[in-house]
């Protein structure tokens, strides 16, 4: 079927909600393809409460931002949202974006100017047995647990301990679910200290300069061989010892789902502090395509609460590009930069701002 | 040291505490948030001013011990779970500490426990005094543990003890 739009927007997380919220009750025609039966992405798996300011919903539970944020996109008659809809591939020389509903109804989407809030795919990990039955992503891991109520297993194994990994940890010991140990191959822990504080004081061990090996089952996992690491990530023999789990999560990091903006011939680059591949933009979170804009973990991989100030930010460039900006869109704008400028100073956001270097301004 | 264990030291958590004298005076929050996190709901929750105001949002919490009364708001209200109040002199041989909690099931009043420090190891046994639910916090609770007072440096956290 055709559709017809000014902005649409790809992906309804954080990021794409936000950017919706700009349009919502004007007379911009807005199409919102999300891939999951539901509005919200990753924050309606996030139970623990959110860090930054009152503005961005600090102190509140990730699910329930998503709540939130929803609302207003729902009731705004402009807006038009299809779930359960892949955005599978833009076709340039006839200007339409496919995008398949329920795995069968075919939707060709002509629109003025597109904002791709397509988040990211966690990393996985290569070892010996990795496909067996038992072993999960840490995403995997919450959306069975904090959506559908389902328990992915009893005695539980992490791999990884930035925020992710600690904070799902922290999640199955609420869940009743018994964390054996997290491990991480670098010599410090990845994730903030107040995360790793909490599951430390729930016993649960964290085994630095650690990786997993091999997995170890016939039908299903049953226990997987760790192996110590000196300070050159060498494997050091001898140091191999057996652990029984019956689950192994793997939260290993996460890479920006970049496909589409190949298809807009975006120009890209690999930038390590920002996950992998991700598009050169200005500070407007415009591409080098100039129809093309980005916002969050696409952007680089960060935060729930950068993901919301960008996709702000964003959808402010794309009303003033289709000439309909207010001045409340300009203080908006301005009011997330700063945020956003503030989030990001101070040494935790050194990585951030060093991969940011590379793929903003001078280039677009 | 913390970035390798995910705990702080005595000589870390220690840095976190009041000077004896005002320990000994009466209940004071604690504060164990030594990263640069850009938050900063801890500063509005207090009402009494004692968490000084962040000139950026990425500066560490610096409270007042003078001006603290150990009320507790600022438990309820921290995302990473980085504060708790110690009251030392709570009744003859016990301290009183005052945790966030976010563990099923909720414990009870009467209710009696184990006594976590900041590694995990079990290092005594506890009462729960009270259980407070605040509503900026549905789902959290903070608990009122009434602990052997020669623990009062070391006791972090609870575990519920199964009858």
């Amino acid at each position: 079927m055709k559709q017809i739009c000014d902005v649409l927007i790809v992906g309804a997380g954080p990021a794409g909600l936000c950017a919706a919220s700009i349009f919502a009750n004007t007379d911009v025609q807005v199409i919102v393809l999300e891939r999951d039966p539901f509005l919200g992405g990753q924050l309606l798996k996030q139970t623990h409460m959110f860090f930054g300011s009152k503005e961005q919903y600090a102190g509140t539970r990730g699910f329930e931002i998503g709540t939130l944020l929803k609302e207003p996109i729902l009731q705004a008659k402009n807006i038009r949202i299809f779930t359960n809809t892949v955005a599978a591939g833009f076709y340039p020389e006839d200007g339409f974006l496919l995008a398949i509903e329920n795995d069968q109804e075919l939707h060709r989407i002509y629109f003025k100017k597109i904002l791709l809030a397509t988040g990211a795919s966690e990393k996985a990990l290569s070892f010996e047995n990795n496909d067996l039955p038992g072993i999960f992503g840490a995403g995997a891991v919450q959306t069975l647990m904090n959506m559908y109520g389902v328990a992915p297993g009893k005695e539980v194994i992490m791999v990884g301990s930035g925020n992710i990994g600690l904070i799902v940890s922290y999640q199955l010991m609420q869940a009743g679910i018994s964390v054996k140990c997290i491990v991480e191959a670098a010599p410090v822990i990845g994730g903030y200290f107040v995360h790793a504080a909490k599951v430390r004081r729930l016993q649960i061990p964290i085994y630095t300069q650690t990786t997993v090996r091999k997995a170890f089952g016939t039908e299903s996992l049953e226990g997987v061989e760790l192996i110590s690491l000196d300070a050159h990530w060498q494997e050091i023999a001898g140091s191999e010892r057996y652990e029984t789990c019956d689950t192994l999560c793997l939260a290993v990091g996460l890479s920006p789902l970049s496909e589409l903006l190949s298809h807009f011939q975006c120009e890209t680059q690999y930038v390590p502090e920002l996950g992998g591949s991700v598009a050169l933009r200005n500070q407007r979170m415009q591409c080098t395509h100039k129809d093309v804009f980005i916002a969050g973990d696409v952007a680089g991989i960060e935060e729930a609460s950068s993901a919301m100030l960008e996709g702000m930010i964003a959808g402010v460039s794309i009303a003033e590009d289709l000439g309909i900006a207010t001045p409340s869109h300009k203080s908006i704008k301005e009011e997330s930069t700063q945020f956003l400028q503030a989030m990001r100073s101070g040494p935790i956001g050194d990585k951030i701002r060093s991969g940011l270097r590379k793929v903003e301004d001078s280039h677009v | 040291m913390y970035k390798n264990t995910g705990y702080l030291s005595s000589q870390e958590y220690s840095s976190c505490m009041p000077d004896e004298e005002r320990m000994n005076s009466g209940a004071v929050a604690i504060i164990e948030c030594p990263e640069h996190i850009p938050c900063n709901p801890c500063q509005e929750a207090c009402s009494r001013g004692a968490i000084q105001p962040f000139e950026k949002i990425t500066d560490l919490p610096v409270i007042d011990f003078e001006r603290c009364n150990g009320c507790g708001n600022c438990i309820a209200v921290c995302p990473g779970l980085a504060i708790y109040v110690l009251q030392k002199e709570y009744e003859p041989g016990f301290s009183l500490i005052k945790i966030p909690y976010e563990m099923l099931p909720i414990p009870q009043k009467g209710d009696r426990c184990d006594i976590l420090s900041r590694d995990g190891s079990v290092i005594g046994q506890g009462l729960v005094e009270r259980v407070q639910k605040y509503s900026f916090n549905l789902k959290g609770r903070v608990l009122w543990i009434k602990i052997p007072k020669e623990l009062h440096r070391e006791a972090r956290n609870i575990r519920v003890v199964n009858e």
